[in-house]
């Protein structure tokens, strides 16, 4: 880059640093008030205490979180489970098979999911998979970790088919030529060279619906029942987001309570960035 | 022997008719170079003969396209049993973003090959066959993509190897390489012959004197001539071929 640039020049590069850095500094200074709000109350209950007691019950000075670690761990695994395979499957359905007008017609569709609020995906659940899942499994409340599960799926799906598709989309097409030439089938093709090629971007992908799963409040609160469980397929549950949004409005300022829901923060914020470290270090490995 | 027996073979892409009425018997373990000027069909021709056309959208082709006695368009074809006969190298190399092993397993691992010591003997096989052998044999775990443009190219005749094909197809698979590379993959192909057909698209008229048995002209979709390389470069019958060997165009 040259050196002597005019004043104009100098101001905007200085406004550009001055936005990078913004972003920067959000992330210290998030983490830094987590640390600083949420490490008082894990001291002063106890770190062991705080992560594997299964009882949270404030009233009583109870706060153990295994509970909602679980029932995170649990819900984000679930989505996982239903959410990973059936969003590559989409993707690559759009990124190989689909004709451009049924493709154009199911992208457009699929941004539209990742564009509804959550607090709709919460009502919709609400009115329709809970009763159904209450009729299906003959429970007396439909409202458990499996609707949270099943809601999560569809909410990550749209990151997941979209990284994805976009990945997918980007693998030369040589390659695929290759193998074709070599007498292997399409999907033999698409599944042993194009996903392999693809593998950087639908680990992003994942990571962002993982990330997502993991941090999503709102739809889950309405449709898993909010009650601090241990976790069960059929049982109603509260997740680490979910105990948070619920609590805070009555925790009382300055009490051992509100600090504990920060707490929970910082422990959600950790889960979330060992995640990304995760994936991306499988990522990275194999790229080698 | 033949390796392909071809008939009137038409080919359009969409309204464009690219291949007019093609007549030719192409010999079995011979060089076969395809030349002529850039858009003549030679690439066009090659990619009928193991189906790759079937890729490209709005490809008509009609004709006859026998392999052996098999004809490769009836409708009944087994197009990746076919592939698997007629292997390709391409113009540009590619390998796969895997290690060297993976490369030249992939084939016969496609087609149910599963125990290590099998593949391990393919690998090392397919490897020495295509010359590469003895620079990679210490890190096949590695990525392909660490290797030479020439190295590429070589470990891509590798993998079309590992999957035992009968005739070798090479779509100018020496044009992006440097002139030492060259020599090593047309020392190949002079050694690869006596195992299989291979059938080469060249741009490059001094490759195909030095490599091929048979020569074939292409020239705005007809092909014509073809015969001995040598009687084709120094005995032409048609004027358009020996415009063209003689480098008057092209």
């Amino acid at each position: 880059m040259k050196k002597n640039l005019n004043p104009v020049e100098e101001f905007f590069h200085g406004i550009f640093l001055l936005c990078g850095l913004l972003s920067v500094a959000f992330v210290v200074g998030i983490t830094a008030y987590l640390i600083i709000s949420g490490a008082p109350a894990i001291a002063q209950i106890g770190f062991v205490e705080f992560m594997t007691g299964q009882l949270w019950n404030p009233n009583s000075d109870q706060y153990g979180i295994l509970p909602f670690i679980l029932t995170s761990v649990y819900g984000t695994l679930g989505a996982m489970v239903v959410g990973i395979p059936l969003g590559i499957l989409t993707a690559l359905y759009l990124s190989k098979f689909s004709g451009k007008r049924s493709s154009r017609l199911i992208r457009s569709a699929v941004e539209l999911l990742a564009g509804i609020p959550s607090v709709v995906y919460g009502l919709v659940g609400m009115i329709v998979l809970v009763p159904a899942i209450q009729q299906i499994f003959n429970l007396s409340s439909g409202a458990t970790l499996l609707a949270a599960i099943v809601v999560l799926s569809i909410m990550i799906l749209p990151y997941i088919v979209n990284v994805s598709a976009t990945a997918l989309d980007a693998v030369p097409k040589e390659y695929e030529e290759g193998s074709l030439a070599l007498g292997a089938t399409e999907t033999e093709t698409y599944f042993k060279v194009s996903i392999h090629a693809a593998r950087s971007g639908i680990a992003t992908a994942i990571v962002q619906g993982v990330g997502r799963a993991l941090g999503e409040a709102m739809a889950i609160i309405m449709v898993a029942g909010n009650v601090a469980n241990m976790p069960g397929l059929f049982e109603s549950v509260r997740f680490l987001t979910t105990a948070i949004v619920s609590e805070m409005s009555y925790a009382s300022y300055g009490s051992l309570h509100r600090d504990a829901l920060f707490s929970i923060g910082l422990v959600l914020f950790a889960f979330i960035v060992l995640v990304n470290i995760i994936l991306n270090l499988i990522a990275r490995r194999e790229d080698k | 022997m033949n390796a392909f027996e071809i008939e009137n073979l038409n080919l359009w892409y969409g309204e464009h008719h690219a291949l007019h009425d093609i007549c030719i018997n192409i010999p079995a373990n011979q060089v076969t170079a395809l030349i002529g000027p850039s858009g003549c069909g030679k690439s066009t021709f090659l990619k009928v003969l193991n189906r790759m056309q079937d890729l490209v959208e709005g490809v008509r082709i009609e004709g006859k396209v026998m392999f052996g006695d098999q004809d490769i368009y009836a409708p009944k074809t087994d197009v990746d049993q076919l592939r698997t006969r007629v292997g390709m190298v391409f113009q540009k190399a590619n390998p796969f973003p895997m290690s060297i092993y993976d490369n030249i397993a992939y084939g016969p691992r496609v087609h149910g090959i599963k125990k290590k010591d099998e593949l391990d003997a393919i690998v090392e096989e397919s490897l020495k066959g295509a010359a590469l052998w003895d620079e990679v044999k210490d890190r096949l775990k590695r990525s392909a993509l660490g290797l030479s443009g020439g190295q590429q190219q070589r470990l891509c005749i590798a993998r079309a190897l590992a999957v035992k094909p009968e005739v070798l197809l090479m779509d100018e698979s020496t044009s992006a390489l440097d002139p030492i590379s060259t020599g090593q993959i047309e020392d190949l192909v002079g050694v690869l012959k006596r195992d299989y057909t291979v059938i080469m698209v060249t741009h490059n008229m001094q490759q195909a004197v030095r490599v091929s048995d048979y020569a074939a002209f292409f020239l705005l979709g007809d092909l014509v001539e073809f015969a001995k390389t040598d009687d084709l470069f120094n005995r032409p019958l048609d004027k358009r071929t020996a415009d063209y060997v003689s480098g008057r165009f092209g």
